[in-house]
């Protein structure tokens, strides 16, 4: 095998950002990202915005997915957008949002930036699905 | 914007910007056209950071150290580099890289890049990677690089040759003596730390580290087994202690006065922080040690021709395979094989012929 061998693998970032401690979720869908073969950086609980898009632009990740359950997605997620502006990153990084979110919130964070919002209920092929068909080009 | 030509990232990654750092590492993980340019072009920026590496069993604590250990060289004005590696899935190539949960120390702090990465599954090159990554970070100017490896499998082998000073992290109570007598894990440490000291049985875990260290340096280490190990790298002409590196056996050959190099068991516990002052005093002067002997200077050779060799080989065999698809691939090869029509030095010597005639035409 030759190690110029290509290996294209999506690379997601699932982060809990804010004070919201319910991380189930965010569990289930890094096992269901990792068995469609993506490698899944958990960032654990409780991370500030700040910290959510130092790890997003590290880890050069093409698929943010931010879990958030608490209510307060219209304070942290714009923060979130603006940081990885901040580092040219939000371009080709692909936004999604995973809990509860009004359906006027959901219209927002689209305009900001945010490519999907995924409720309770979603079904795992779908979002991965999403992330396969969306995943941008680099 | 790092969305421009290779030449552009390589500017932007030696101007400090983090982006282009981040995408030059993707590029090489991925192995994407051009890599190789962005390496060779990085190359000649490196040589000025020093690389630990830390290891040892799942759970023993090594994210947490390297954590703490970030924090500590970052308070004293160093910039710091970490990968930390993941097992992949042989089966999916999915991975969940989950060490950075533990970098709580180091939140906001632009000036510890951590980056995580995945073993990639059985496709090999992960040692190559993983050092064409510090060779990023390098470039980038970091002062400190820190390789955490996978909990368990051959890539702590890997380590040893990446690496200027090997940490071996063990947890109290995993396993009795004749786990320490076991090839491998001692033969590879530069320091010993037993994490978590305030467990139960840490006291007797370190006695025994302490007892193996000891019998590594009795006078039957001294004996020549044959065996050069892991970095032996036949140069031949040269002065062979210097080359020969660390032996196995224990046996350091050294330049001059300097006193061999012998590895103490440190007592931390990564949490509280408690014993990483006294890791940071040993890892020091571990890398005193090298530059002082001369250690150094042949490690990093021996680093080097080994990467070189690497490469040619996996380049070579390159070659093969697609002389292999040209005939017809290596399934019909193997039949024939079968049928008793040719046998297999047959095969290997009519595809290598060529290419080596071809190199000797070159030479004339």
């Amino acid at each position: 095998m030759s190690v110029d061998q290509e290996q294209r693998t999506v690379r997601c970032l699932v982060a809990k950002v804010g004070l919201d401690g319910h991380d189930r979720g965010a569990h289930v869908i890094a096992r269901a990202f990792r068995d469609a073969g993506f490698e899944v950086i958990y960032s654990g609980l409780h991370r500030s915005p700040d910290e959510i898009v130092q790890a997003a632009v590290q880890e050069d990740v093409d698929v943010l997915g931010i879990s958030i359950l608490s209510g307060a997605h219209n304070t942290l997620v714009p923060k979130v957008l603006e940081g990885l502006e901040e580092y040219d990153a939000l371009e080709d990084t692909l936004v999604l949002v995973g809990g509860i979110i009004p359906d006027d919130d959901e219209t927002e964070l689209k305009e900001l930036g945010v490519s999907e919002v995924f409720g309770p209920g979603t079904p795992m092929e779908e979002t991965i699905e999403f992330v396969r068909e969306n995943v941008p080009e680099r | 914007m790092c969305r421009g030509t290779e030449t552009d990232l390589v500017d932007e990654l030696l101007e400090g910007n983090h982006r282009a750092l981040a995408r030059v590492i993707s590029k090489i993980e991925n192995r994407r056209p051009g890599y190789r340019q962005l390496v060779s072009r990085l190359h000649s920026h490196t040589g000025n950071a020093s690389i630990v590496g830390v290891t040892g069993s799942p759970g023993a604590g090594k994210s947490t150290l390297v954590d703490k250990l970030a924090k500590r060289y970052r308070d004293r004005g160093e910039t710091v580099g970490v990968i930390a590696v993941d097992p992949s899935s042989p089966y999916t190539g999915g991975a969940v890289l989950g060490d950075r949960i533990r970098m709580a120390s180091n939140v906001g702090d632009m000036d510890v890049f951590f980056r995580s990465m995945s073993a990639r599954g059985q496709l090999g090159g992960l040692s190559t990677a993983t050092a064409d990554a510090v060779t990023a970070l390098d470039a980038f100017g970091k002062d400190r690089i820190v390789i955490e490896t996978v909990g368990a499998g051959q890539n702590e082998v890997d380590i040893v040759e990446t690496a200027d000073t090997v940490a071996v992290l063990v947890q109290p109570g995993s396993g009795d003596d004749v786990q320490m007598l076991k090839a491998g894990i001692l033969e590879i440490g530069d320091v010993f730390v037993v994490n978590k000291a305030d467990m139960e049985g840490a006291d007797r875990t370190v006695a025994e580290l302490e007892e193996m260290l000891h019998m590594r340096e009795s006078p039957t280490a001294g004996l020549n087994t044959g065996h050069h190990g892991f970095q032996a790298v036949e140069t031949p002409g040269e002065d062979e202690t210097r080359v020969g590196g660390e032996s196995v056996d224990g046996s350091e050959p050294t330049d001059g006065d300097e006193p061999e190099w012998s590895p103490s068991v440190i007592e931390t516990v990564a949490t509280t922080g408690e014993g990483i002052e006294q890791l940071l005093e040993q890892l020091d002067s571990h890398y005193a040690h090298l530059e002082a002997s001369g250690e150094l200077e042949a490690k990093t050779r021996n680093r080097y021709a080994k990467g070189i060799r690497t490469l040619l080989r996996n380049d070579i065999a390159a070659l093969v395979e697609r002389e292999l698809d040209r005939r017809g691939g290596i399934d019909q090869l193997a039949d024939r094989v079968a049928r008793r029509e040719t046998d297999p030095y047959a095969v290997a010597e009519r595809i290598v012929e060529p290419i080596a005639d071809c190199l000797d035409d070159n030479r004339e």
